[in-house]
């Protein structure tokens, strides 16, 4: 500690910055003054104009982009382990590299829009406000689980955040989607469904014919296809023979971003929420990826080269990127964001440990939830209260 | 005049939607259901529709209702009520659980302007406008998950497969998440959708729409399967369908639509999980279910005539059954006969059969038997037709044969 004091009043004159951050023992900033960034990309638009490509954010919200990215990060790192010391078991597939399209969506919107994605949900949980002990409690298949441990990696669920799941069939989600936003039309609600899906679920039939009956009635679903770049292990160019999956809608309007820019990611939602809700209707295509392979099954590697992997983790690394803006804004050290880094992984560990002692769930479990309140199991009486038969 | 109105309720959930409201109304509706009535069949007990606690101590202490020969003839007693066909019956289920409740809903293909294929969804789409009754493009399975979706904030979608075959396309969403999303979030979220649609054989309507879905979708766990068979039981299971926070898949049957019969005045509601006393008998205890139950009764006319006493029961509910009303049967009778319209293998015949053997093996004087349609795609022609599924003169010959 005192050496590198020494070491930094030494290169005083070099290093400005580090200089007055350790003499005046500046706290984080986390005062909401907007900033203006400009996205590193442009918007590519499809029968729309493109929002502008500056977005307006503040030092407290960039801090809060990169503590709940981390802690993203962090716990898909942590699910890995877990899964190989096989405490989690089945499928488990892993968002890190794409959490910059949870937090961006999520300072866009509020808890009463509404999102729906597929199997890759974990962190999109988190986003909406899920609980690092249920959620590693559910994909460890324990009582304190979100979905009480009946659901798995793949069926994490929040009600009251408005978080649909957490659905594991391929493009499933799309109609669901749909009647989410056809409920919020039906009793008037000025909210929006995100209906996320991946390239490879791009090419399902029952997109096309949700994407149908969102644009004939309107509804205000916006449809994000969280690109990257595989399905499963297939690339996209060898699965689409169009990979413009903005322009897939033909008749509705499609946004492409980048979505390894969280603050691109926000611009885009805030300009799709109010689309939908006026117009009907838009594609979101978020250019991203994923560093870990489909699924803990999946090596990653077999159809991709490791170097195309540490290629985008040194240029297109979500977190990186954040960080970098904050030293440059002058929001917070490097020493700081590694603090935060480093409370961050005590946390996960913390969440962890706890859910590893949490209890497994009672065999009486398997029965509950079938039926809703036990109708349909047992017969009973024409007054409902005397029970006549439990039936097999 | 009815009890089960919760007209305050409907108001307010009119322009604030909140789901934890919803959840309170329903809450609410229990006591409502608690006065389900049972169908039964010449209950000379005037009030049988509202399900006062006198006629149901008169239910609990007889297990036999008295009976009346032929069943399907509704005796017209002092209830004044009012004639009207099957599918009209269904109709006004529809519009009544619609005016009570704002979030019912009803979605398919022609249901609305063209006023529905069958006739079960006329003049709906003028009155409630066309968000609630919603034309949807011919995607059966994109608008059956679109009903699941809006089910899970707390909407009732009534959703309508043209023929019940079609539904095959969205057995993904029915499957996967109307059946298992209760359980799969740990109970957050309920799907009180009803999938409903006629199925069965009709006159010559080729193989392709002549299915008969009960056998495929009986072993999704988290749905509960009925099927309706008189205009009485049509109305009710209709509005106990939509009143159900489960999934419900109503069968309907598409010769059955024209059926006339005369229905009370008065608001009722039948009970899902429970099977119907048709003809109480002596004899041998006759499952069936649908349009099987007409053949069955055929069949009866002439057993009786023949000096047989036959126990026929419409057992309704086939998923669960109702093993209650008919382990009494079997208990009385110790012969049974399943009679359906189901295909032979895996079909609801076979699981029913499996059930009684299980259970009341010990009841049994002769082994269980089932009358079922053949295992092959329903044919055009129309001899072989009716070679397909079960004709009065095969159950009669079973029913001999059960009994010497």
């Amino acid at each position: 500690m005192a050496l590198s004091r020494l070491s930094s009043r030494s290169t005083t004159l070099l290093q400005p910055l580090a200089t007055t951050s350790l003499l005046r023992r500046r706290h984080i900033s986390t005062d909401t003054t907007p900033i203006t960034v400009e996205t590193s990309l442009p918007f590519t638009s499809h029968l729309i104009s493109p929002p502008s490509r500056a977005v307006e954010t503040s030092s407290q919200e960039l801090l809060s982009f990169f503590r709940d990215m981390a802690l993203m990060r962090r716990m898909e790192i942590a699910a890995d382990s877990l899964y190989k010391a096989k405490l989690i078991r089945g499928f488990c597939h892993l968002y890190d590299g794409q959490e910059a399209v949870a937090i961006g969506m999520e300072a866009a919107i509020t808890k009463r829009d509404a999102i729906i994605t597929s199997y890759r949900d974990h962190c999109t949980f988190l986003g909406r406000g899920g609980g690092l002990f249920e959620a590693f409690s559910e994909l460890m298949g324990r009582t304190t689980g979100c979905s009480k441990g009946k659901g798995g990696s793949m069926h994490f669920y929040k009600k009251d955040a408005s978080f649909y799941g957490g659905h594991g069939i391929v493009g499933a989600q799309a109609p669901l989607g749909c009647g989410l936003a056809f409920a919020q039309k039906y009793s008037k609600e000025e909210a929006v469904t995100f209906t996320l899906y991946g390239d490879g679920a791009a090419n399902q039939g029952q997109l096309f014919e949700a994407l149908n009956i969102a644009a004939l009635w309107d509804l205000p679903a916006v449809l994000v296809c969280e690109n990257n770049h595989y399905g499963m292990g297939t690339a996209e160019w060898r699965s689409a023979k169009s990979p413009a999956y903005f322009k897939r809608g033909d008749y509705v309007p499609g946004l492409k971003v980048d979505g390894m820019d969280a603050l691109a990611v926000k611009q885009a939602c805030k300009f799709a929420k109010e689309h939908a809700l006026k117009n009907g209707p838009i594609i979101l295509e978020m250019d991203t990826y994923r560093y870990h392979g489909h699924s803990m099954s999946d090596p990653g590697s077999t159809y991709r080269t490791r170097d195309e992997i540490s290629g985008v983790r040194q240029v297109r690394d979500p977190i990186d990127r954040v960080r970098k803006l904050i030293i440059a804004h002058d929001i917070a050290t490097e020493k700081e964001l590694k603090d935060m880094e480093k409370e961050v992984r005590k946390e996960v560990d913390a969440a962890v440990a706890q859910a590893k002692e949490s209890p497994i769930p009672e065999p009486s479990e398997l029965f509950s939830n079938i039926y809703v309140k036990g109708f349909g199991a047992e017969s009973f009486g024409a007054d409902r209260k005397e029970l006549r038969a439990t039936l097999p | 005049m009815s009890a089960i109105i919760h007209g305050a309720g409907a108001a307010t959930a009119l322009t604030t939607f909140h789901s934890k409201k919803l959840v309170a109304r329903s809450r609410t509706n229990l006591p409502g259901r608690s006065k389900r009535c049972i169908v039964a069949s010449g209950s000379d007990d005037g009030s049988k529709s509202f399900g006062s606690s006198s006629s149901l101590s008169l239910r609990h202490s007889h297990k036999l209702i008295p009976n009346n020969a032929v069943a399907t003839k509704v005796d017209t007693s002092a209830t004044t009520g009012h004639e009207l066909l099957l599918f009209e019956a269904l109709q006004e289920g529809l519009e009544e659980e619609m005016d009570r409740d704002p979030h019912v809903c009803v979605m398919g293909e022609d249901v609305g302007h063209y006023g529905g294929s069958y006739k079960v969804t006329k003049g709906l789409a003028d009155k409630f406008g066309d968000l609630r009754v919603l034309d949807t493009p011919i995607c059966e399975n994109a608008f059956t998950g679109m009903g699941i979706g809006a089910a899970m904030t707390g909407l009732r979608p009534v959703i309508e497969g043209m023929n019940m075959g079609f539904l095959l396309l969205a057995f993904n969403q029915i499957s996967n998440n109307c059946g298992m999303l209760h359980y799969t979030s740990g109970g957050q979220f309920t799907i009180p959708v009803v999938i409903r649609g006629p199925g069965g054989v009709g006159r010559q309507l080729g193989a392709e729409h002549s299915q008969r879905l009960e056998s495929y979708f009986q072993s999704i766990p988290g749905i509960q399967m009925v099927a309706c068979s008189t205009p009485y039981n049509a109305k009710g299971l209709m509005k106990a369908a939509i009143r159900s926070e489960n999934p419900v898949i109503l069968f309907e049957h598409v010769l059955l639509y024209n059926l006339k019969e005369k229905i009370p005045d008065e608001e009722y509601i039948c009970n899902l999980e429970e099977a119907e006393m048709v003809r109480p008998g002596e004899h041998i205890t006759i499952l069936t279910y649908s349009r099987m139950r007409y053949h069955v009764m055929q069949a009866a006319k002439i057993l009786v005539n023949k000096g047989y006493d036959p126990e026929v029961i419409d057992i309704r509910s086939l998923k669960p059954f109702d093993l209650y009303t008919i382990g009494n049967s079997v208990k009385k009778t110790h012969r049974v006969l399943i009679v359906e319209e189901c295909m032979r293998t895996g079909g609801i015949g076979a699981s029913l059969t499996a059930a009684i053997n299980e259970n009341f093996h010990d009841y049994l004087d002769a082994p269980v038997m089932c009358l079922s349609s053949q295992d092959v795609p329903t044919p055009y022609a129309g001899t072989l037709e009716e070679w397909t599924v079960v004709q009065p003169a095969q159950i009669v010959t079973a029913v001999e044969q059960l009994c010497q």
